[in-house]
């Protein structure tokens, strides 16, 4: 099977979808001649021109207002923010506007808009640049918001963002972009609001979404090669509209929760899915949903102080171990 | 005057363009569309003061901003565009709704927050809608509206046809980020565009000189190298004019354009604004000058209006604005079921093929 970066992917659905509907064009910071900052538009300009490609000024929210109003009027706008962390000037015109107009006017007008941007830590890029905003999309009704962590899932999630007829925030991470996987068949769509089981298990399940469910994968596989823990994964991939169903079936399987997320803790996706947890199968639950998050401070600039802040790979395994029932727990000791 | 042009000597009051007495009407005007622009200035008149009534009546509710002493502004504006042309607003808003063609009951029964609204009673005062008339909707968080008109015109170049924008917004709003942001990106990729300042003298109780670092409002468009102009807000035709001119400017030039109408609130900001900031007699000065008498008193030394023609258009003006009331007393409130089920364009259900279109296509 052939592998494909993250990258890779996203810049191939990009051209696709440019190529499939004259009505899709991309818009953002230096996303046509200087070819992105994290090149995934590379080469799209000299391809499609600068009708097509539009480099705008550094004015969030006036080009995502732009992109908004231009979707009012049928085109499909696909914006970059360069990261996720400027979005932040933005949000005016994506929760006052993008997120109300459908739903405010009465349904006469749909915003088929998607805004790409990477979030994430861990590349000393310091406080305003490391962030995981999330989860302030995914509290507004009006807004779809997605976050892959497969190339696979990037082709088939942006293919669905593109084509749907809502706003939706397209959630990447900067420490994904040269990660690699499998490329899937070339009509791969993946439906918003659906997770994936990525590995099937009986102890314990881990829910994640973006990088950290890479993470997860890793450890839980290595776990259980290393200890016979039979950990099962969700990826949720979809954190607007959030998928029950897969969660509440992977508890009532294994009766053990822990939701494993880059973000801070507090008011987080781990917070979300523990009180959906408790909710609709607190009978099935062995033991309290335990959250996995990074530490709730600004990051920090300095390598040994960003890796003590982030959570990861260690935190994740020192939470299955506290949490994995006793049985398996006293086999591995 | 344009921005580019010499500054108007020793101007430095926001009022000066009204002191100036109002223009005979100009030779070659057709008489039918002059009284019907003088029955939609009534119309918007008595639609707002009927929708005062109906707030102290409680039958609306939130808040309710009038375009009372507007009403030249307001019927300039419309009557400057082509049907084809499309319109966004600020919150204060119910007149440019009317005057582009909504029903009065339509409108009301949006303020009522009934299914017969033209936002089907999701919106309210300040978020009328209406697709068919492009009228793209009242927006109100301030200079909210400018991004996405600017974002409309784009989409109009990008098709390559030939409609105009106009976005309409209040004086304070062109302190804000996006006002400054979407000028920008409007001349930079060459969009047909139509920003049109309605400057009454304050941004809720701010007086615009307090607010603005130049009061001259139509000025701030020479930082876009952009045609602006500014205008007598309490005569209609000048309006509609400019308003012909900007629009003529973006259709065929596809070159954005700026106007500044100076007009006057005749009372509060909002229905609830006792309006204590404001000298009374700044208040009576500013009714003095009421557009629609103005306007009347035009007609009538042209020959085209005399006081039974006048009595007739009022009397079918009071029974439009009746008529809407009834209109909106009389249909449903929404359904709850079927607003929850479409907050969305269309939901992706889990499994379902991905390429199906919305409820709107």
């Amino acid at each position: 099977m052939a592998e494909i970066t993250y990258r890779q992917a996203l810049h191939d659905v990009l051209r696709e979808e440019l190529l499939r509907d004259e009505n899709v064009f991309l818009l953002g910071e230096e996303i046509g001649v200087f070819e992105g900052s994290y090149k995934i538009t590379a080469g799209l300009l000299s391809e499609f021109g600068p009708k097509r490609v539009v480099d705008t000024p550094i004015v969030e929210n006036g080009f995502i207002g732009m992109a908004t109003g231009a979707a009012m009027l049928g085109l499909r706008p696909i914006v970059e923010i360069m990261t996720i962390n400027f979005i932040v000037l933005a949000m005016d015109q994506i929760v006052n506007h993008a997120a109300k107009i459908y739903a405010m006017f009465g349904g006469q007008c749909p915003v088929p808009l998607v805004i790409r941007t990477p979030g994430g830590g861990g590349q000393q890029l310091a406080a305003t640049h490391s962030q995981n905003l999330e989860v302030w999309f995914a509290h507004v009704p009006g807004l779809k918001v997605v976050a892959p962590s497969t190339p696979a899932d990037a082709k088939g999630l942006l293919r669905t963002s593109v084509r749907d007829n809502n706003p939706v925030i397209f959630l990447e991470n900067l420490a994904l972009y040269n990660t690699k996987g499998e490329e899937p068949a070339s009509d791969y769509m993946v439906p918003i609001g659906q997770a994936k089981v990525t590995k099937e298990g009986a102890d314990l399940t881990v829910i994640s979404y973006s990088r950290m469910a890479v993470v997860a994968l890793d450890v839980a596989r290595r776990m259980e090669q290393e200890n016979t823990l039979s950990i099962e994964v969700v990826d949720l991939r979809s954190l607007r509209p959030l998928d029950h169903e897969t969660i509440i079936n992977s508890i009532k399987k294994t009766n053990r929760a822990i939701v494993f997320e880059e973000d801070w803790r507090s008011f987080g996706i781990g917070a979300e899915i523990a009180a959906l947890v408790q909710e609709e199968a607190f009978d099935d639950l062995d033991a309290p949903v335990k959250r996995v998050a990074s530490l709730e401070v600004p990051l920090p600039y300095s390598k040994p102080l960003e890796l003590a802040t982030l959570t990861g790979a260690r935190q994740l395994e020192d939470a299955i171990n506290e949490l994995a029932p006793r049985r398996r727990r006293n086999t591995t000791v | 005057m344009d921005a580019k042009g010499k500054k108007q000597a020793g101007t430095h009051k926001s009022t000066s363009v009204r002191e100036q007495a109002l223009p005979p009407i100009p030779e070659g005007e057709d008489r039918d569309t002059l009284l019907a622009y003088y029955n939609r200035m009534l119309l918007v008149r008595r639609f707002e003061e009927k929708s005062a009534e109906m707030y102290t009546k409680a039958r609306i509710g939130g808040y309710c901003h009038l375009n009372l002493g507007e009403e030249a502004t307001v019927i300039g504006f419309c009557t400057g565009l082509e049907p084809t042309d499309y319109v966004y607003t600020n919150y204060r808003e119910h007149g440019y709704a009317i005057g582009r063609g909504i029903s009065p009951g339509a409108v009301m029964a949006e303020l009522f927050g009934k299914d017969t609204g033209c936002s089907r009673g999701r919106g309210g005062s300040m978020h009328l809608f209406d697709l068919a008339r492009r009228f793209m909707g009242g927006y109100a968080i301030v200079g909210g509206q400018i991004p996405l008109a600017t974002g409309a015109a784009f989409a109009v170049a990008y098709r390559g046809s030939t409609e105009a924008v106009a976005c309409q917004m209040g004086d304070g709003t062109t302190n804000t980020g996006a006002f400054h942001e979407s000028l920008n990106l409007a001349k930079i990729y060459h969009l047909p565009i139509v920003y049109f300042v309605v400057n009454n003298l304050y941004g809720m109780g701010l007086r615009v000189e307090q607010g603005s670092a130049i009061s001259e409002l139509y000025r701030k468009a020479c930082a876009y190298d952009m045609q602006s102009w500014r205008v007598d807000g309490n005569d209609v035709l000048a309006v509609r004019d400019a308003m012909r001119k900007a629009a003529a400017l973006a259709r065929e030039k596809h070159e954005p354009s700026l106007i500044e109408a100076v007009s006057f609130r005749f009372r509060g900001h909002s229905v609830v604004d006792p309006d204590r900031y404001r000298d009374r007699e700044e208040v009576q000065e500013g009714r003095a000058h009421d557009p629609i008498e103005a306007f009347a008193a035009r007609l009538k030394a042209a020959g085209l209006l005399d006081e039974s023609g006048r009595h007739a258009i009022e009397e079918q003006v009071e029974h439009d604005v009746d008529a809407a009331v009834t209109f909106a007393e009389e249909s449903p409130f929404p359904s709850v079921e079927e607003f929850m089920s479409d907050l969305y364009g269309y939901v992706y259900a889990p499994g379902e093929a991905a390429e199906k279109g919305g409820r709107n296509g």
